[in-house]
């Protein structure tokens, strides 16, 4: 019998905590190819999130901390600026970079941080019980926007990746979907360029979404989650290279 | 040199590889010294976005096994009680210096002791604890560096430099030597890419049931450890003394004189400095209460490390308080005042 698809050995060989259909441990998965494909794992560090990837490093066999929520960008910082030779990324939810860490993502990118940073977009405060994110879509039924979210009480979605791709230091922003096999495989070009960036030492930092499915919290099921992504999601958050 | 600057050039001389910081009087002058210094010596220097972040920026060094510090004033300390207590966590080594100011809130830019109960208790949330230097003179703030550097690194725990505006700005002759170093262990726990071994994971969540508690036996055991070999105090004539006037930092200077004067006057008193502010010398402060001496404490605040005093002397004998706060700094002859009031004035001979 031919093997024609394995799990990339930096993904650890484990049960997952992630829910049915949660699109945590896809993105983990693209990641931990790209470190394998490019021969980094001896060199990478990576930075945990506070939200459902707290433990990312239970799954990604690669050196890990696990740090404050939303200062992984500072922490990035410290890191690579002390170590410029090693591969740094963080890994951050929607809370975690877009409500809580927007000033040490803005900064981190304003400086033009050689870091790679994994932005999943959820559409909501997936740990803390599905709570409104600043990501979460005009109309969207959260634990706290249960009428749907109003612009006029809640504001509008935050595009994170639009603000960034403003800034001379973000050198590379691009927005996927994890909503299929198509995008998936956009997405993992996305993720590897944007370590390569920095394997490159391309000056600046590289940022991509990824627009992921949360079955539990949306109340769908993995497929209508997919579907919605698609639909819903991208009209906020359109799809594409937005730089570099 | 300032004492800012001179603490600074120690820190470099300690073998400081990152330093991270957000301007705030009255300790301005490190992060320029810094700006330029480290630079030169092909290290890293990045003035932060907050204090939030700098002390972040810490963490991420510290993670990757680096020799690493921030310094700041007051409220600047409070943005990086978050960080400090993921430091102690996750059992990172860093070092910050707090060139205290008057508080609350943005209060003033005068010197102040108002940061004892933050730095000893620990401001961030959670049980734990950081070792706390308060030096007196420019020389000992100089030579704290070193030991900080060493004492984080040995015990993986944050230090805090407790100074204030005065030592900060004051000039003194100091003497920039490099002592021996303590043994240190390995870093086998850092960060660097797991480059033909397993991977290493710094954190500091602790889910299972009783993992947390485990790991919180762990930090207390290396605390008791540290408070049994750490203590650091000056005391001075003791021996016969009827009152023991304690302080700390530059309170301790002011101390120093009005118990020499009293001495000249005939009054046994004596004076007892922790420069460990934690551990505390809680012993050393037992003993001189079982002789039966007044205390006094003397701290430009309202207040604070008299409550360690009091727990040391646990009602053996009086404990009396004088403070100055927001930039009051207590003088000679008001300590010595206080000294009298308390003291059974000598037989006129
Ligand atoms: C300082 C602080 N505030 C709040 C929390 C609680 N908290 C944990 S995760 C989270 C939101 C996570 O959402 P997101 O970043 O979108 O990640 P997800 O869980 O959806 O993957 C919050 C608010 C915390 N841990 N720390």
């Amino acid at each position: 019998m031919k093997t024609i698809f394995e799990r990339t050995p930096t993904l650890k060989d484990c049960p997952t905590h992630y829910c049915p259909g949660c699109g945590h441990g896809i993105a983990h998965r693209l990641i931990a190819e790209t470190i394998d494909e490019l021969g980094i794992r001896g060199r990478t560090i990576g930075i945990a999130p506070v939200g459902c990837a707290v433990l990312a490093y239970n799954y990604l066999d690669v050196d890990m901390v696990e740090v404050a929520h939303g200062r992984a960008p500072a922490v990035a910082t410290g890191m690579k600026r002390a170590n410029p030779d090693k591969i740094i990324f963080s890994y951050q939810g929607d809370g975690d970079l877009a409500a809580i860490g927007t000033g040490e993502i803005i900064h981190a990118a304003h400086r033009g941080e050689q870091i790679t940073v994994i932005f999943i977009n959820n559409a909501v405060f997936g740990m803390t019980g599905g709570q409104m994110a600043p990501t979460t879509v005009l109309g969207q039924v959260t634990a706290t926007t249960q009428q749907g979210r109003e612009a006029a009480n809640e504001g509008y979605p935050l595009q994170v990746s639009e603000l960034l791709e403003l800034l001379p230091g973000a050198i590379y922003v691009e927005r996927c979907a994890l909503s299929g096999p198509a995008q998936i495989r956009k997405a993992k070009k996305a993720v590897k360029h944007a370590f390569q960036l920095q394997l490159d030492a391309a000056q600046g930092l590289s940022l991509v979404e990824l627009l992921s499915p949360c079955p539990t919290y949306w109340r769908m099921t993995p497929v209508k989650a997919m579907e919605w992504i698609e639909k819903e999601m991208t009209k906020a958050f359109p799809l594409g290279r937005l730089k570099g | 040199m300032c004492g800012n600057e001179a603490l600074a050039e120690a820190a470099i001389i300690a073998g400081c590889d990152a330093y991270f910081g957000y301007p705030i009087t009255p300790q301005n002058e490190i992060t320029a010294y810094m700006s330029k210094r480290m630079p030169e010596e092909d290290r890293v220097f990045v003035q932060s976005e907050s204090e939030l972040a700098a002390i972040n920026m810490v963490f991420g060094a510290s993670a990757t096994g680096k020799r690493t510090m921030t310094t700041s004033s007051s409220p600047g300390i409070s943005l990086m009680q978050e960080g400090i207590s993921y430091l102690a966590g996750a059992e990172l080594p860093a070092v910050i210096v707090n060139v205290m100011r008057g508080g609350p809130g943005l209060g003033n830019i005068a010197p102040s002791q108002g940061d004892y109960f933050q730095a000893t208790r620990g401001g961030g949330h959670g049980d734990y604890r950081t070792i706390v230097l308060g030096p007196s003179t420019v020389q000992e703030l100089v030579d704290c560096m070193p030991l900080a550097f060493d004492l984080a690194d040995q015990y993986q725990i944050p230090v805090v430099v407790l100074a204030d505006g005065i030592l900060g700005q004051m000039m003194e002759p100091i003497v920039l030597d490099k002592k021996p170093r303590r043994e240190l262990p390995p870093k086998d726990w850092a960060l660097t890419g797991a480059k033909d071994r397993e991977q290493n994971i710094v954190r500091s969540l602790w889910l299972p049931e009783g993992a947390l508690e485990e790991h919180n036996y762990k930090l207390q055991a290396k605390y008791e450890q540290i408070q049994k070999d750490e203590v650091l105090c000056e005391q001075y004539a003791l021996d016969d003394a009827e009152i023991v006037v304690v302080a700390y930092g530059v309170a301790a200077r002011i101390v120093r004189s009005a118990v020499n004067q009293a001495r000249k006057e005939g009054i046994k008193a004596g004076w007892i400095r922790p420069i460990t502010l934690w551990p505390f010398p809680t012993e050393q402060i037992a003993k001189a209460a079982d002789e039966l001496s007044i205390f006094l404490v003397v701290e430009m605040s309202m207040g604070q490390m008299v409550e360690d005093v009091k727990l040391a002397v646990a009602g053996k004998t009086p404990v009396l308080f004088y403070g100055r706060p927001g930039g009051g700094v207590p003088t000679v002859s008001q300590v010595l005042e206080r000294i009298k009031q308390l003291t059974i004035p000598p037989k006129k001979q």
